[in-house]
């Protein structure tokens, strides 16, 4: 076997994975990027909020120990999700270059390492703070591997609508790592995660649809078009705003959450009106390069990080 | 015919990585038995004040 090595191997999925992996190339940066770095961010930051949020108290070690447990087990998923989907990503052109589909890990060696960290981080949380946590961490890292990779993803439209929830647990997990048990504040703060998923990927496969198409994936522009997908940003975001605005209302946070929710949600509608009335054919095809689309994704990111950072400082001030 | 010289620089690559990757296992190693270490002192100081860990 060499480095050139373009065999096409037949997954059993209608798919392909090329081309073979060249055993003893990968380089540590290769193993970082399995677990989807970028992605972790978030969910390191909404898991520390939840652990903040959380009434009582978690030693300083234990609560490094828990959201270390929450990053590991999200790059765990990432990396399950990366040997599933090696197919789709050597067909994509923003994830060709992923190390399965770059030929760099060979994809049993990536699901071993995937199948090993998720156990790994799962016994990690019991150890460091509670059965319920790491229950409801192995239930994370179980939806997101076998409802969202292996059955919703190639399957409907609404994959990411309810695969979302995945990516909704890390303040849930972070709650009850301190608590043991949920409340109000973090189902909130899931809904909040939830709500904002659909909107923030639909803004990316606005402009990222031919990679979608190409790979046979069905998300919203593909199957329903590109206007019906600017009308579900907009549905999903007004949605989302009041839901950000409930733990204010509810009493649960203080006006510097409630204010600082109102002026991101404000700024968020803002930018799915744009996309909505984006410059664009019958059909609802940018003619704009789908710049609001891609402000709007940028804005999401940020909104979110924003937002659970007011969390914080309301948490600080309240 | 074989390039020699392709070939030394592509296995002096190779070396590189695979001691890169066991410079990163090394110190995820090591950060691991912190880790426990760090854990078990934490819950043996709580069982010793008498609450719970």
């Amino acid at each position: 076997m060499n480095e050139t090595a373009t065999a096409v191997i037949d997954d059993g999925r209608g798919g392909s994975t090329p081309p073979l992996a060249v055993s003893g190339i990968s380089s540590a940066a290769d193993w970082i990027t399995l677990l989807k770095p970028r992605v972790l961010t978030l969910v390191v930051f909404t898991g520390w909020i939840g652990l903040l949020m959380a009434p009582g108290t978690l030693h300083p070690v234990l609560g490094f120990t828990a959201v270390l447990a929450i990053t590991v087990a999200a790059g765990a998923a990432g990396a399950i999700n990366m040997w599933y989907d090696r197919d789709i990503d050597a067909i994509m052109s923003r994830t060709a270059r992923r190390p399965i589909p770059g030929g760099r890990i060979e994809a049993g060696e990536a699901l071993g390492f995937g199948i090993t960290l998720a156990v790994g981080s799962v016994m990690l949380m019991a150890l460091a703070t509670n059965i319920f946590a790491a229950f409801v961490l192995a239930l994370s890292i179980g939806f997101y591997v076998f409802i969202y990779t292996m059955w919703l993803k190639r399957r409907t439209p609404q994959n990411i609508v309810i695969g979302g929830a995945a990516g909704a647990f890390p303040p849930v997990i972070g709650w009850a790592a301190v608590t043991g048990g949920i409340d109000v504040m973090p189902v909130l703060l899931f809904l909040i995660v939830f709500f904002w998923t659909p909107p923030h990927f639909w803004a990316l496969s606005l402009y990222a649809h031919a990679d979608y198409k190409r790979a046979g994936v069905p998300m919203l522009p593909v199957v329903r078009g590109a206007k019906h997908t600017r009308r579900n940003v907009m549905v999903y975001t007004v949605l989302l705003v009041p839901l950000t605005l409930a733990p204010w209302a509810m009493g649960l946070t203080g006006p510097v959450y409630g204010i600082s929710a109102l002026a991101l949600g404000l700024g968020f509608i803002w930018h799915s009106w744009r996309v909505l009335t984006d410059r664009q054919n019958a059909a609802g095809v940018s003619q704009t390069k789908d710049a609001p689309a891609r402000a709007a994704f940028r804005y999401s990111i940020a909104y979110l990080f924003v937002l659970f950072a007011a969390l914080a400082v309301d948490h600080f001030v309240h | 015919m074989v390039d020699h010289a392709a070939l030394k620089l592509e296995d002096a690559a190779l070396k590189k990585r695979r001691r890169g990757r066991n410079w990163a296992m090394l110190g995820v190693l090591a950060a691991i038995s912190l880790l426990f270490y760090a854990i078990a002192m934490v819950k043996m100081g709580a069982i010793l004040k008498g609450g719970t860990p």
